[in-house]
């Protein structure tokens, strides 16, 4: 998979915005220009794309609409040999996702069972840091695996040279080039990732700021965890999986975007594995309102915000 | 007694105006906790219940209260069950099965309409009626070249909201899939699920047999028009993820068994299977006792428990243990988990019906078809 050629230096991630939005909050803290329009990626509604009108009305200034998943599918009609391949590459990616998880299910009971042990701590707890260990060594290398099967898909069809890719990514810079911030919402995480990545989309955009909310977050990120505790019984025991890597432009966290109603906030067992599995990264619960932001080296969290700490507890910024 | 009860026999005692006013003021059949409490007033000389609950009785007498008209029963149903019945009333040495005047709330199935109660607890699951917010997908109506039976078939053809051709979908092969639609509340279950992201969208073949006791009944045609021409015509047609983990059967009673059958005929056709109170009657020795039409159905149960391969990759069964089938898909069980499929079996309070099989749907599917929630962060 590419990585995106991109440093950036101002970023802000933000909880869901559909009830409670701040976005322009947060792109008015990033640029002082109330002219520059804002690029704005959707890409993660898929048909409802364009259906931006809220967002639009929210921002109170020029929008560019990205059209990233429009796009995609004007070029899967023209590039039928990329429309197979990118099905092909799918289906693969599917099926390491249902081994891996196979292998993941024995690792988590494990674990699980071990973190609510009540034995002699000093025989427990390195049999539970090996567990642990185990299951951040198979993320690990499910995340190779898949980055694996990526590389080769480049090195066979080199999307990016495609004449059909390669005109609508001359449009894309083209548009960015007068856009002061990029704004990319949620969605279905996999498709947001995978088109982006078609366009090298980040790489276009360059150092300049971005905001970020979501599935948006969490393509940004370093891995893409995907995770739903409260599933209904269709996922089976395992309730996390870390789906490949992220674009990687904002380091050492997992953002966890609807943490209140996806993950079990009182379940501190589930939660402390979580956590302790994600770690070094930090967990970050983003609800909505919660906010935080990324100065191109450090991170500073806004007054409410939360995250996991190793004992699964959730710590609550009072800055 | 129940209070119930203790008030009908003091309101008979007392006269009919009094009895009429208990009847408008309380609504009958009564459940309270386990106990349901059902009532009939009429010229009757003798009421009974008549229910499908293997088990029990199937006629349950009524008392008729001394000097009235008023007949009443009393009967244990567990919590979160639903139970359809109909009243046999004999009048004039001739009978009449009729729905119970004092329940508004009925089942319907291809045979009609049953009246229906549900024990402490029971509620119709809001993920099967109309939701204003899911886009509905649409039914086509189509016809299948069949050279297994030597005739055109019609099916229909459930294709998402949003249907688009640039994107494949997995595919459930439904039996009795107009039943399903029309008992079974089908299409707002797979409307409604796919709009909550439980389920991904997909497209459903909606299969009818003109002969359903027969052809369901583990016939070798059947199986070849599910596999050699109705597969073949659709994936032609529609654009449809083409490997097993991506392909469903579905079905209740005898539709389970051409499910089961089809699949273990052509094992790696079909990776999903939902099978809902499967005829899956067996033997160990002596006649099956079920007539002619089960004869097949028993040498394919019997063959399948031999001998039975690994047809499919994940099975979805669930059966009403108010159903005497209950004892041959609890016995299905092993048979299957030892054949290294994922296998999961769901009981319910409930009996041999539509509604049953509506109830069970979702965990159901959204097993079998896991929809993308779990990759959608809003």
């Amino acid at each position: 998979m590419r990585q995106p050629k991109s440093a950036i230096r101002r970023a802000v991630v933000l909880g869901p915005q559909r009830h409670v939005p701040i976005v322009r909050t947060a792109v008015e803290s990033l640029t002082s220009s109330r002219r520059a329009p804002i690029a704005f990626v959707s890409a993660g509604w898929e048909e409802r794309e364009s259906e931006d009108g809220e967002f639009r009305d929210h921002m109170q200034r020029s929008v560019l609409n990205l059209e990233i998943w429009g796009r995609v599918e004007r070029i899967f009609a023209a590039d039928p040999e990329l429309l197979d391949a990118m099905r092909l590459r799918h289906d693969t990616l599917r099926r390491l996702q249902e081994l891996y998880r196979l292998r993941l299910e024995g690792l988590v009971t494990a674990a699980t069972a071990l973190l609510q042990h009540g034995g002699d701590p000093s025989l427990v707890e390195p049999e539970t840091e090996g567990a642990i260990a185990m299951l951040q060594a198979l993320d690990r290398e499910h995340v190779d695996r898949i980055a694996a099967v990526h590389v080769d898909f480049e090195q066979r069809f080199h999307p990016g040279e495609r004449d059909s890719v390669v005109a609508h990514r001359r449009e894309l810079e083209h548009q960015l080039a007068s856009a002061a911030v990029l704004c990319i919402a949620g969605g279905h995480v996999g498709v947001l990732l995978h088109r982006l990545q078609l366009f090298d989309l980040l790489t276009l955009w360059g150092d300049r700021p971005v905001v970020a909310w979501s599935a948006g977050a969490m393509v940004l990120s370093r891995r893409v965890v995907l995770f739903h505790q409260a599933h209904s019984s269709a996922q089976g025991v395992v309730d996390t999986e870390v789906m490949e890597n992220g674009l990687g432009i904002l380091p050492g966290i997992v953002p966890l975007p609807h943490s209140k109603k996806r993950l079990d906030l009182r379940n501190r067992l589930s939660l402390r594995l979580l956590a302790r599995r994600l770690q070094p990264d930090a967990c970050i619960l983003l609800d909505d309102g919660d906010r935080i932001d990324w100065n191109g080296a450090e991170w500073h969290p806004h007054r409410g915000s939360r995250r996991l700490n190793a004992a699964g507890e959730v710590l609550e910024e009072s800055r | 007694m129940s209070s119930i009860l203790q008030e009908i026999e003091q309101a008979a005692t007392m006269g009919p105006h009094a009895l009429e006013r208990l009847v408008a003021q309380t609504t009958f059949p009564r459940v309270e906790g386990r106990t349901v409490t059902f009532l009939y007033q009429g010229d009757g000389q003798e009421v009974t219940l008549q229910h499908w609950i293997h088990g029990l009785p199937p006629s349950l007498p009524f008392r008729r209260l001394r000097g009235s008209s008023v007949f009443v029963l009393q009967v244990d149903l567990p919590p979160g069950s639903r139970m359809e019945y109909k009243l046999g009333v004999m009048m004039y040495g001739r009978g009449a099965l009729i729905r119970d005047p004092l329940n508004a709330q009925s089942a319907r199935d291809p045979f009609g309409a049953n009246s229906v109660v549900y024990g402490e607890g029971y509620r119709p699951p809001e993920w099967s009626t109309e939701d204003p917010d899911a886009r509905p997908g649409s039914i086509e109506e189509r016809t299948i070249d069949s050279v297994a039976f030597g005739e055109k078939r019609p099916i229909q053809v459930y294709l998402p909201a949003r249907f688009r051709r640039t994107r494949r979908y997995p595919l459930l092969v439904v039996h009795d899939g107009r039943d399903y639609l029309g008992f079974a509340d089908l299409q707002h279950v797979l409307d409604n699920l796919i709009h909550r992201l439980e389920l991904p969208p997909l497209v459903a073949a909606l299969i009818q047999s003109p002969d359903r006791m027969h052809e369901y009944a583990a016939d070798d045609r059947h199986a070849r028009f599910l596999v050699e021409d109705l597969v073949p015509q659709l994936e032609a047609e529609y654009p449809l993820v083409k490997h097993a983990g991506a392909r469903g059967l579905c079905g209740a009673s005898f539709g389970a068994v051409a499910s089961l059958h089809c699949a273990w005929r052509n094992p790696g056709v079909f990776g999903r299977l939902l099978l809902q109170s499967g005829s899956f009657v067996f033997t160990e020795i002596g006649d099956h006792g079920r007539g002619p039409v089960f004869d097949p159905v028993v040498a394919f149960v019997n063959e399948f428990r031999r001998a039975p391969g690994k047809p499919s990759e994940q099975v979805f069964l669930s059966c009403g243990v108010y159903e005497s089938l209950i004892y041959f898909n609890r016995s299905l069980v092993p048979t299957l988990q030892d054949t290294g499929m994922a296998v999961r079996l769901q009981e319910a309070n409930d009996g041999h019906n539509w509604e049953n099989w509506r109830d069970r749907l979702r965990d159901g599917l959204t097993w079998l078809f896991p929809g993308p929630l779990w990759m959608v962060y809003e």
